[in-house]
């Protein structure tokens, strides 16, 4: 069946343009996307700041056939201004939201953001509530929300708070997810607190890895654009709903987890914890190997 | 931003159907090159929005070696620049011009 096919081209996620990702990730030539570059819905605030728009602020949304199956898709640009959410990049992803509850189809969003953009504040603050809000409305009307992370920027700051109300998320090694990135913790609490420029801490502290061993990723990933599409046709196929039982299960597991490891001073003891043999190990191992090692990880389970 | 606006005669015109093409991304030392079909065939059109001021002279001969070695008639090309230097402005606009040429799927 040729229509259910990707480009068969070995694609690193976190490299990639938001563009290249879409093709990458959906069914060969299925995308089309909705208010395009052509239509110029740009920020109404960057030329307050003499700043450079871009034609899609940012974000492409559209639609695409996932393994035949008719989804919306969303993938911000990390490199224009650290993919972050502004008023009509927001805006966008909230009509997606609200357009796959109209169509009943699920919703994949490419995450790659380092928060609000500054320069549109209340705007882009604005936004991640209605995003946050629209989400949890398809998620109660039945529709699938996944979250794909494993771009440059990460899924930092608002970008994080959406990424908490999906269905499931599916990281790389290379994807971050946390509210406060390492800059922002270190400014406010000091390097003692957080060296920003330790790249293996920022890793092990909100990299792909750690999210996944303590549930706050549920599939991880090689940084592959055909990784992250299989692991998303598969979590299409089994995830559950989101209704009250699910939501208290998981308030539950997260208090057990805050006794749990809520001592550690650093990741390694959270490692050690959950019963993994060489806790130092963990950041060097290859995927496979990663992933026997956290068979004993903590489980998500459609809520975080 | 300094704005800058360029109608130049091509002496080819774009091959290929598809309507619009983008490549690029506005970034630091970086930009983003919108291709759209726009008549007549023997122009192209070259619409600049950039972040660095006073650097005129050297978008004209940018632009103008662009349309002079490639298939550019008949496009209306729109550019968000983030300061990206000449070479890499030439390398945008050649890859756009493939772009909008690549056959639909």
């Amino acid at each position: 069946m040729t229509t259910a096919k990707a480009d068969n081209v070995s694609l690193s996620w976190y490299e990639a343009s938001a563009r290249q990702r879409i093709d990458a990730f959906v069914d060969a030539g299925s995308f089309a996307e909705l208010i395009g570059p052509e239509l110029r819905e740009m920020s109404p605030h960057l030329a307050i700041f003499d700043l450079p728009e871009q034609f899609d602020d940012g974000i492409v949304v559209g639609r695409g056939r996932l393994d035949g199956v008719p989804v919306l898709v969303a993938a911000q640009e990390g490199r224009f201004m650290g993919g972050a959410f502004g008023e009509v990049h927001g805006a966008k992803l909230t009509g997606l939201l609200r357009a796959a509850r109209a169509l009943h189809q699920d919703v994949l969003i490419l995450f790659d953001t380092g928060g609000v953009r500054l320069q549109e504040a209340n705007a882009g603050e604005l936004a991640i509530a209605e995003i946050m809000r629209a989400v949890i409305e398809a998620r109660r009307a039945g529709i699938h929300v996944l979250g794909l992370i494993g771009g440059r920027a990460g899924c930092y700051g608002g970008g994080s708070l959406i990424a908490g109300t999906c269905s499931r998320l599916i990281v790389s090694e290379q994807g971050r997810i946390s509210v406060s990135g390492p800059e922002v913790i270190e400014t406010n609490k000091g390097i003692e607190e957080f060296d920003s420029r330790d790249r293996a801490l920022v890793w092990r502290t909100m990299g792909g890895k750690h999210r996944y061993l303590i549930g706050g990723a549920d599939a991880f990933v090689d940084d592959e654009a055909l990784a992250f599409r299989q692991a998303a046709i598969d979590a299409l196929k089994t995830m559950r709903g989101c209704d009250v039982a699910v939501l208290e299960a998981e308030q539950k597991r997260l208090e057990r987890r805050l006794q749990r490891f809520g001592e550690a001073a650093d990741a390694v003891e959270i490692w050690q914890a959950l019963g993994i043999d060489q806790p130092t190990g963990i950041p060097a191992l290859p995927t496979a190997a990663f992933l026997r090692a956290a068979s004993n990880r903590e489980n998500a389970d459609d809520a975080r | 931003m300094e704005k800058l606006s360029f109608r130049l005669t091509a002496p080819r015109c774009a091959g290929g159907t598809r309507t619009q093409a983008i490549v690029g991304v506005v970034a630091s030392g970086n930009l983003e090159v919108l291709l759209e079909r726009a008549s007549p065939a023997d122009m192209c059109t070259i619409d600049i929005a950039t972040a660095a001021h006073g650097f005129g002279a050297v978008w004209d001969a940018v632009v103008r070696d662009f349309v002079a070695r490639r298939s550019a008639g008949g496009l209306r090309i729109s550019i968000n620049d983030g300061g990206a230097r000449p070479d890499t402005v030439a390398l945008r606009l050649a890859q756009g011009v493939r772009k909008i040429e690549e056959p639909e799927r």
